[in-house]
């Protein structure tokens, strides 16, 4: 992970998703880019003459920050951040899953605070920082969230756990004096098919610095 | 979901000439909590979508100083910001515990205001893209005989028994709030208790809002001494909505309840103003006694479905609940 963050732009050779996905979806980018157009559009009526730009219904260029590195690519206007993430930008942390907004595993930080991926369009994330579970690394060292999983062992399938980790961490940016309840709180809108909670609250108490009550 | 056409309008005016005199065609994208959803499952599918996050001036609270003061919220604000809000906590509890506690955290920071108001209903049927009910130019109601545990059980007169989805609703109208909303011909006034009504065919929506008008803000006078609370059942602790809802306001005279308000969500196609339960408690002193009375005054009328009979129970409990919590009595039960 010590390429994070940027990794599909300044990495040499192929990575384990480009190899994955072979030269097909190589010649469907190309071929895409060539429609897109940005329509600028007199909006009729409109009591102050102004104009509103519109986009599609072809790919729009797109420049995402995301993880500090300013990422382009072109995608239809329908496009949600969740999947140009991951199918365009190779940006693969978070998940998808139920991709209604209901699980949690495709949650990133948006300006500091967790929303899901999956229920934000691409478009709608531009001018804003987009951080990914990718970013909870320096080099080689885990940030303090990703590592209490680590060592409480707080995953078995370990898809969630992206969505979990950024959750938890935004929690900490917020309060970092944040008790387990609090913490407990902000994870209410991640969850574990696995039902590894136990272990997760193992972690947390130890990011809390508290004793565990015994169930 | 259906491809569309974006469009970014700086203001709510340029927002307004976009959209279009019918339903369905163009849509206003606020955090998309509801509308991607719908989009997905092909039940919306608009060519224009109309995203408001460019418009200026459209989120913050901010307080017109009146007698009473009136706090203003933009339509664009995010339900983590109403429900975060140091004023809003104080002065409009019920607002503050109904935002609080919807959804999950991601969500409340996507959600607006306005989109939380003019969401859809949560009836499968309509949200299924295969069923072709009463909303959605069909010629029957299929929960009307159908999996019914969810919906309505103040049915009369109702072709359709969804319920009305927002818990920020029933709080706004004990609260007296109002909406400012802009059509093609300018803003116009509309009181949250006259905000919703119940849809009965394909092209009529939960709320009596134009397809070419937008919600600016909401305004609530902060009447001074108020107390009120907010009751909500549910089944989890996040994610989901309630099963029934109540929220109470009202002031003291002494230990005596005046000018009582009691709301009831999620039992009928519209927010309703338990006219009965609020005679129950008028001019009483709010006890577990008056507080059970007026539970069971608010079930009046009530119709319940083959399945959710249950909800009766539930929202005589809410409603005794809420009036006991804004009397500041001490809980019995477990929060």
């Amino acid at each position: 992970m010590s390429d994070a963050p940027g990794r599909n732009d300044s990495r040499a050779g192929l990575s384990r998703r480009q190899f994955l996905k072979g030269s097909g979806v190589t010649a469907a980018t190309a071929a895409l880019a060539g429609t897109a157009e940005a329509v600028v559009q007199a909006a009729t009526a409109d009591k102050t003459k102004e104009k509103t730009e519109s986009m599609g219904p072809g790919p729009v260029a797109l420049t995402l920050d995301v993880n500090g590195a300013k990422m382009e690519t072109k995608v239809e206007p329908r496009v949600t951040l969740l999947d140009t993430l991951r199918n365009h930008l190779d940006v693969t942390g978070c998940k998808r899953v139920c991709d209604r907004g209901t699980c949690g595993a495709c949650t990133v930080l948006l300006d500091g605070k967790p929303v899901y991926a999956c229920t934000t369009l691409a478009l709608e994330a531009q001018g804003k920082k987009v951080r990914t579970a990718e970013s909870l690394v320096d080099g080689d060292k885990l940030d303090k969230v990703p590592a209490a999983f680590v060592k409480a062992d707080a995953q078995q399938c370990g898809f969630c756990t992206p969505g979990f980790v950024v959750s938890m961490y935004a929690a900490f940016q917020a309060n970092p004096s944040a008790g387990p309840g609090e913490i407990e709180d902000a994870l209410s809108g991640n969850i574990c098919r696995c039902g590894t909670y136990e272990q997760m609250r193992d972690a947390i108490a130890a990011l809390c610095k508290v004793k565990r009550k015994e169930a | 979901m259906k491809n569309f056409q974006y469009f970014r309008p700086s203001s709510p005016e340029a927002a307004v000439a976009l959209l279009d005199k019918t339903w369905g065609t163009a849509e206003l994208l606020g955090g998309g909590t509801d509308l991607l959803d719908l989009q997905k499952e092909y039940v919306a599918q608009p060519s224009k979508v109309i995203s408001v996050a460019a418009i200026k001036g459209f989120d913050g609270i901010s307080v017109l100083e009146k007698e009473p003061p009136v706090v203003v919220i933009g339509a664009g604000t995010k339900i983590a910001t109403v429900a975060s809000d140091s004023g809003i906590k104080e002065h409009f509890p019920a607002l503050a515990s109904a935002a609080g506690g919807l959804g999950t955290p991601q969500i409340r920071n996507m959600a607006t205001l306005g989109g939380n108001l003019c969401q859809r209903n949560r009836c499968w049927y309509f949200r299924d893209e295969h069923v072709r009910c009463l909303l959605k130019g069909g010629d029957k109601c299929y929960a009307l005989d159908g999996e019914n545990r969810y919906h309505a059980i103040f049915t009369k007169e109702h072709t359709c028994v969804i319920v009305s989805p927002s818990t920020i609703a029933p709080a706004l109208i004990a609260y007296g709030a109002s909406a400012e909303v802009l059509g093609p011909k300018g803003k116009r006034t509309v009181k949250l208790a006259e905000f919703y009504r119940a849809p009965r065919k394909e092209g009529e929506r939960e709320h009596v809002l134009e397809a070419n008008e937008l919600v600016l803000s909401v305004s609530i006078p902060a009447e001074k001494g108020l107390r009120s609370a907010n009751y909500e059942v549910a089944q989890k602790r996040s994610y989901d909505w309630p099963m029934a809802q109540a929220v109470v306001a009202f002031h003291l005279d002494g230990k005596k309840a005046k000018e009582v308000r009691i709301i009831l969500g999620h039992v009928a196609p519209t927010p309703l103003i338990a006219d009965a339960a609020m005679k129950e408690v008028e001019g009483k002193e709010i006890t577990e006694e008056t507080a059970a009375k007026a539970g069971e005054a608010a079930t009046e009328g009530a119709k319940p479905l083959k399945q959710n009979e249950y909800k009766l129970r539930l929202l005589a409990v809410a409603v005794k609940r809420a009036l006991l919590t804004a009397a500041g009595a001490k809980k019995y039960w477990v929060t």
